[in-house]
């Protein structure tokens, strides 16, 4: 009697290790996004309409930016190139409905992580490739250097459907200032209508104020403040309901800034196959079967590397190199006094 | 036989019921599988944003439903002073296309071509970030009028201050109720003993007089402040009391004026060319005056043609409206499918709340005008 109980359990429990194994490989499989995006052969990703290195065109139509470079980095992993990917300019009004929709599969246009939009809106955040915080811009003749010495009246040129409109009045509420909110749909007409003299301030993330201020016909004339009234933590977007395809996006990512912790570069990334050091190893797929976890080829990791490069290579690219902010500050490495720290990629 | 009259309405009545089913189960589907909720609950939760430029009370602290009249009372006051001064306009072009003067025909017609041939949305822009972006900074502004200033942050004047305004708004409703039956009592003189009484005259005596006379004896008063420039920063200044008027309002009642008066003086040059030059020579012909030709003849029948293409045109305007999110004017559009969509994410109910109230809007100019044009059609007996 006990003998067949006994044989029994050790059935049952080799029964449930084969099912859990099954089931495993079996969510890669059923990833219902990744299978599209393996059918259609190009990652479908929502980027802004222009917002220089994060995510913008050139004349040729040809997308740069940190954000951009997310996607080509889920590309790379995905379809083991990095350039096949349709992008797709969204307004901040338009963004959520977009990915909710499915028109596009992954959201990355310095979007702001915030509780409200992770559990209310049907998408889930998968990390975060820019610390930001909203700012203020002035021109240079008003003689104004903080925000305190912002006075009754002032009127504010920025965007609508961000979370820039709700951080500005508990910004003038808590200093009990009164303010005029100028509120435009697309941000070339925030840019226009500041530019012009229609408001006092332009005010939105710091890192947009540093890449918009590029686009004013005289930068110079512009200064954005010291003060960070917010914390703004931008990173890429995806559906809910696509558990595979969340942690694809989000390994994308880690591996980008993994990659830059232990010095592995786009060009280095190919000797470092027979590196010592076993994490190196596992980025660059000489070691393990990560890609497997995911679904993905045992080349995914080593691809993001060669093709789009460390996350240090790209922020050097788009926004160090363009002036748009050269010190890194919170967007380095945690081993270099940054906020850059990801799980460990094993 | 009845059955074959009925049989058609309801395969169509089922085939309608049955689209919307389709779609309603279909967005149901959709938003079960992405885990979204169909609700308005969200209505009664707090904004947490600012509006620009409101007519009622408002401020972040309110709930999104207020927010959404706020944005609803921006969009009617636009789509109100549009609808006048594109009438206005529009009557005055379309006589001025008809006149025997060389200069002014071509002027108005130039007028029409230029303005009804180019895009809407071109026109917002170049009213908001050329023309009125050309006006001076605050402390640049030249005095208008000796109350006014017209700036690049807007126009600022005299804002009235009433003591017992509703004394004054009785008498004035008084006032044109009187006027009513004073002009029903003089057309039935006329058709009695065929004496013509001065109606116009006699009506503006009373429609000035009798709000004047609250000022003596009713105890109504209107002072004005005015517009007090103050210094924010080294380089920036603003006015302190008085009344405010956006340049995102400007801007986008000029441009909707314009772009619509082309099309309503179309409407009325129409209106006049279609009646036969028989009936204006007739009526000259048994002792008319031109004025009354004009008034009694020609514009009794012009109306029937103008009236129903205007309201086309009136319905244009108030949707073209919306186009205001470009410019930032608070309107419906960008107020309610705009700011409070994306911070709630509640896209369906959103944009159906505002589809239903446009089309409430229309259909309530669209029947008033209904209503009018009923009224002025000839009474077949």
């Amino acid at each position: 009697m006990f003998k067949y109980v006994k044989q029994l359990t050790s059935l049952v429990a080799m029964v449930a290790v084969l099912f859990a194994f099954t089931t495993e490989t079996m969510a890669a499989k059923k990833s219902k996004t990744l299978k599209n995006t393996m059918k259609k052969g190009f990652v479908r990703c929502g980027v802004s309409q222009g917002l220089p290195g994060f995510s913008n065109a050139d004349a040729a139509g040809n997308w740069t930016g940190v954000d951009v470079d997310v996607c080509r980095a889920v590309a790379a992993a995905v379809l083991g190139d990095a350039n096949k990917v349709k992008f797709t300019p969204l307004s901040a009004k338009e963004r959520f409905t977009a990915l909710t929709s499915g028109e596009i599969d992954i959201l990355s246009r310095n979007t702001t992580w915030t509780l409200s939009r992770d559990a209310d809106l049907a998408v889930t955040f998968v990390g975060v490739n820019f610390y930001d915080g909203q700012g203020f811009m002035v021109r240079k003749d008003s003689g104004i250097t903080s925000t305190s010495q912002f006075k009754n009246g002032i009127s504010a040129c920025t965007n609508i459907g961000t979370t820039t409109e709700l951080n500005m009045r508990d910004f003038f509420n808590s200093k009990g200032i009164s303010y005029e909110p100028v509120a435009f749909e697309k941000a070339d007409e925030v840019v226009a209508a500041y530019d012009s003299g229609r408001c006092d301030t332009y005010t939105t993330d710091k890192s947009g104020l540093a890449a918009q201020r590029t686009k004013m016909s005289n930068p110079d004339d512009h200064l954005v403040l010291p003060e960070t009234i917010s914390k703004e933590p931008l990173g890429p977007v995806v559906r809910q309901g696509d558990a595979v395809w969340e942690d694809i996006v989000r390994w994308s990512l880690n591996v980008m800034i993994e990659a830059e912790e232990y010095g592995i570069t786009s060009q280095n990334a190919s000797m470092m196959k027979t590196s010592e050091n076993p994490a190196i190893k596992r980025l660059v797929g000489s070691e393990g079967e990560l890609g497997s976890y995911l679904g993905l080829g045992q080349d995914w990791s080593l691809n993001i590397i060669t093709q789009v490069g460390n996350y240090g290579e790209s922020y050097k690219r788009n926004i160090a190199d363009t002036g748009i902010l050269p010190d890194r500050g919170p967007n380095n490495i945690w081993t270099k006094g940054g906020l850059l720290y990801t799980p460990p990629a094993r | 036989m009845k059955l074959k009259k009925i049989l058609p309405q309801l395969i169509t009545l089922l085939f309608i019921v049955l689209i919307f089913g389709f779609f309603t189960m279909n967005a149901q589907e959709n938003m079960d599988t992405r885990g979204m909720e169909f609700g308005f609950g969200f209505l009664n939760t707090q904004a947490s944003f600012d509006i620009q430029f409101s007519l009622i009370d408002y401020d972040g602290s309110h709930t999104y439903a207020r927010a959404y009249l706020v944005g609803l009372l921006n969009t009617l006051l636009v789509a109100f002073i549009g609808i006048i001064l594109a009438t206005l306009l529009g009557v005055l072009v379309g006589v001025a296309r008809l006149s025997p003067n060389y200069l002014i025909k071509k002027t108005a017609a130039f007028y029409i071509e230029f303005f009804r041939n180019i895009p809407l949305l071109l026109q917002i822009f170049f009213w908001y970030f050329a023309a009125l972006r050309a006006l001076p900074m605050p402390e640049d502004a030249p005095l208008i009028l000796n109350s006014s200033f017209m700036t690049i942050k807007g126009f600022y004047g005299p804002a009235p201050i009433w003591t017992n305004f509703d004394v004054f708004l009785t008498s004035l409703i008084l006032a044109m109720i009187i006027i009513f039956f004073f002009a029903r009592f003089a057309k039935k003189k006329q058709e009695q003993d065929g004496k013509r009484l001065p109606v116009f005259i006699i009506s503006l005596a009373i429609f000035l007089g009798l709000p004047l006379l609250t000022f003596l004896i009713g105890g109504v008063d209107l002072t004005f402040t005015f517009p007090v420039i103050r210094q924010m920063s080294q380089s920036s200044y603003t006015f302190d009391g008085g009344l405010k008027i956006p340049p995102e309002l400007i801007a986008l009642t000029l441009a909707l004026t314009l772009y619509t008066a082309t099309f309503i003086a179309e409407n009325v040059r129409a209106g006049i060319q279609g009646i036969s030059k028989g009936q204006k020579e007739a009526a000259a012909s048994i002792g008319l005056t031109p004025s009354q030709v004009l008034k009694l003849v020609i514009m009794p029948q012009a109306l029937r043609i103008i009236i129903p293409p205007t309201t086309n045109q009136y319905l244009n305007l108030t949707k073209n409206s919306s186009l205001a999110a470009a410019i930032a004017y608070p309107d419906l559009v960008l107020v309610f499918a705009g700011t409070a969509m994306m911070q709630t994410g509640r896209a369906i109910e959103i944009v159906g709340i505002t589809m239903a109230t446009y089309l409430t809007i229309s259909l309530a100019i669209s029947a008033l005008m209904n209503w009018y044009n009923q009224r002025i059609a000839i009474q077949e007996k």
